[in-house]
């Protein structure tokens, strides 16, 4: 039995090697660019379109769409775990640098150019071409019954009205903060709503007030109304590509890249992001189809297109993509076999072993219980300077998680183990070794095996988040339907991932039974 | 000391904390005699009882197994050849009896480990095709006990320690349990040290009994010895309490 385990585990990393091109050609030459996004609507298109304009141009273009966020994303590029993503010149100024607002874009560029130059290498392609800035919105019937146009007219009735907003603008300067003092803005709640359920919250009339892009091709589904920004608040920010060091030194993939700078208008852009977050058109889809009309890239670009299937039931959805639901469902189960496998082998040894000492074992037990109190996201982003991103980092990540329901269990259940039997075997002429394998290790079975049942359902729901730092698995179709508020293509993820939970927890109860027997 | 004496205890001390359990205690029990020891919770019985398989190791004093100090043997060594009997049987709940009666002779490597256990097994008065192949919860709490005296003595070994081993049961099946005691004690000559709180089970098997307190022995003799000339306060109290008087 104690071969199986590691067997098992070599067997998995080798298959998840052989699933992960990215991971194994990253340094064969020249190796693929790697194209990133973050996890909204625009910024998938954005660099979908780069990936094709890079293909059609003769590179090689390994895809990482979805990427946590802002620091997520940047961390990656900074440690050269990605090569070029959309970012904006604003969120560079504000988020990253840290700087104060600065309303006039050509300045914010300069300066961003200038400081992520000096300090990572790091350079900003010219602007695509269109300007992206917050934009708040209230419902047609909110704005008609309080008479708003503007963010002042706002201002005189916000105390009356419930604020929806993402936690990146509740916190950001140049967001609710700086917004409240320029126009002595009041609400009367505030809160924190991911993207993907702000607008449905505010269609269900859950809250009054949502912050949005301006180009966002959400405001038109649902028919909002963006308030003027009649005081000039919000500095524009422009989209570019951010381009790491590595990419820099292969001018042709920059010079392919810097054919979409100034092409793509405020107008077009609202158009194209509507297409993917209203009609529900692939962003690969769409993407092929704007280079085109750009002149850009010929219309027999590659693609690979998917059935767009508007407004067909979920079953159908899920039925029309299982072959990629199923490649999904293969890659989860092998993020979360190999952390899970590996836990086992480190945590049940480490539980016996605590359980011998006694005296450190519970503060050494409550500090890996620490780490299970670390936010998921969090815990990937601490893991990007060290291992970058990938397949990697989420099986390290995904292995902390797994640690503690083991060890605990393994700790407990040994040290708990029917005393009159183990001072009765050992009484009777048992090493403690022997009383280890024979007597408390199969009495504690049950408990030991309970915790890494534990440790696996947790693992298949953590094992999502993985998606947000480019690992693949379930949590790709997750992400990408928060960031279009999509719930078919949401529940394209999250249904195989419950399955999955369900079909693991089976699977290791007929082992516990098979083990206790 | 003499050739005959198969465990003797001589000034052992030993103390848990501020707490002495065994004050100076001495005690000699020769080939085949059956010694019981008597006496309340904490008086320090059990202790002296684990001090002949090492299950405790004495502050100070000698202990010596068929004339061999013990702290010059192997404790895994000597705890194979000495049999012992838990209060709660003590079987191991994931082994069938069958493996459970045999474990000492396992543990020693002896050939014949299985034929062992069923024969110990017929001994105790279990039929070994009924009982061999269940696990010990499908037991009663009679045959457990059985099962333990069985495991005990299934290596054949010269001395059994028994720490209150019919102490659980009812008024019955300890009655029965006794009586195989005594027949097994007949038949197969053993030494035995058995603590016991049940004063009319000391009588009914033991050769001699040594009454312990405050980890000291304050009287030892036979039952009728004790019954009709104790020699201290304590253990005259311990006799009325118990209504065996001369």
């Amino acid at each position: 039995m104690r071969g199986a385990p590691v067997g098992l585990l070599a067997l998995a990393a080798a298959s998840l090697a052989a699933a992960t091109p990215g991971v194994a050609q990253q340094r064969a030459s020249p190796r693929a660019v790697i194209v990133a996004s973050k996890p909204f609507g625009e910024s998938y298109l954005l660099a979908e379109m780069f990936a094709q304009i890079l293909e059609a141009r003769g590179f090689r273009v390994d895809r990482r769409p979805g990427l946590g966020a802002t620091e997520i994303a940047f961390r990656a590029l900074r440690s050269g775990a990605i090569d070029v993503y959309p970012e904006y010149t604003g969120t560079g100024l504000l988020a990253i640098l840290g700087e104060a607002p600065n309303p006039d874009p050509g300045s914010v560029f300069a300066k961003v150019s200038r400081e992520f130059r000096d300090r990572w290498g790091i350079r900003w392609l010219p602007p695509l071409g269109f300007q992206n800035t917050y934009a708040i919105a209230v419902r047609r019937e909110t704005a008609t019954r309080l008479r708003l146009a503007t963010l002042s007219d706002l201002a005189r009735v916000g105390s009356t009205l419930r604020a929806g907003l993402t936690a990146d603008f509740i916190g950001r300067a140049d967001g609710l903060p700086g917004l409240s003092k320029a126009y002595s803005l009041r609400f009367r709640s505030v809160q924190a709503l991911l993207p993907a359920v702000k607008y449905q919250a505010l269609a269900a009339g859950k809250v009054d007030v949502i912050d949005g892009y301006s180009t966002d091709g959400l405001i038109a589904r649902y028919d909002l109304v963006v308030l003027r920004d009649d005081r000039g608040f919000f500095p524009p920010y422009e989209a570019a590509a951010l381009v790491g060091p590595e990419l820099q030194r292969q001018p042709g993939a920059l010079v392919a890249l810097s054919e979409l700078s100034g092409r793509l208008s405020e107008t077009q852009m609202r158009t194209l992001n509507r297409r993917v977050e209203v009609d529900r058109e692939p962003a690969d889809r769409v993407a092929v189809s704007a280079l085109a009309d750009l002149g850009l890239v010929g219309s027999k670009a590659p693609a690979r297109v998917e059935a767009a299937g508007r407004g067909e039931g979920v079953l159908s959805y899920l039925w029309e993509r299982r072959a990629n639901i199923f490649a999904l469902t293969l890659r989860h189960l092998l993020l979360v076999g190999v952390s899970l496998g590996a836990a086992v082998v480190a945590a049940v040894p480490l539980g016996l072993g605590l359980e011998r000492m006694r005296s450190g074992a519970e503060p050494a037990i409550r500090a890996v219980g620490v780490i299970q109190t670390l936010p998921g996201i969090a815990l990937l982003a601490f893991m990007i300077p060290l291992l970058g991103i990938g397949v990697v980092p989420a099986l390290v990540a995904l292995f902390l998680y797994s640690l503690y329901p083991i060890l605990r269990n393994t700790y407990t259940g040994v040290r708990d183990a029917a005393p009159e039997a183990v001072g009765a075997a050992s009484a009777l002429g048992m090493t403690p070794a022997q009383v280890l394998r024979y007597v408390r290790l199969p009495l504690a079975a049950p408990v030991i095996m309970a915790g890494i049942r534990t440790s696996a359902v947790l693992n298949v729901g953590t094992a999502t988040l993985a998606a947000f730092i480019g690992a693949g698995g379930l949590g790709d179709p997750i992400a990408a339907g928060l960031a279009l508020s999509d719930t078919r293509m949401i529940l394209s993820g999250a249904l195989p991932a419950a399955l999955l939970a369900l079909a693991v927890d089976a699977v290791l109860g007929a082992c516990e039974r098979v083990v206790t027997a | 000391m003499p050739a005959d004496v198969t465990l003797s205890a001589s000034k052992l001390w030993k103390r848990y904390g501020t707490v002495v359990a065994l004050d100076g205690i001495s005690l000699d029990v020769r080939r085949g005699e059956c010694v019981a020891l008597i006496g309340e919770s904490g008086s320090g019985k059990t202790t002296l009882l684990r001090c002949f398989n090492r299950m405790t190791d004495p502050d100070s004093g000698r202990v010596l197994v068929d004339g061999e100090d013990v702290a010059t043997i192997d404790p895994i060594a000597l705890r194979r050849r000495v049999g012992y009997v838990p209060q709660d049987g003590g079987l191991l709940p994931h082994w069938r009896i069958g493996r459970n009666v045999s474990l000492v002779p396992w543990l020693r490597g002896m050939p014949d480990q299985d034929e062992r256990g069923m024969r110990a097994l017929q001994l105790v008065g279990l039929e070994p095709a009924d009982f061999a192949t269940r696990k010990p919860r499908e037991l009663s709490g009679g045959q457990r006990q059985r099962v333990a005296v069985a495991r005990a003595l299934a290596a054949d070994p010269d001395v059994i320690l028994l720490d209150e081993p019919f102490g659980a049961l009812d008024a019955i099946t300890r009655a029965d349990l006794q009586e195989t005691f005594v027949r097994l004690r007949r038949e197969l000559r053993f030494t035995a040290l058995l603590v016991t709180h049940d004063l009319h089970e000391a009588m009914h098997l033991a050769d001699r009994i040594a009454v312990m307190r405050q980890g000291r022995i304050e009287q030892t003799g036979a039952p009728a010895e004790l019954r009709d000339t104790p020699a201290t306060d304590y253990v005259h109290h311990l006799l009325e309490r118990a209504r065996v008087t001369a």
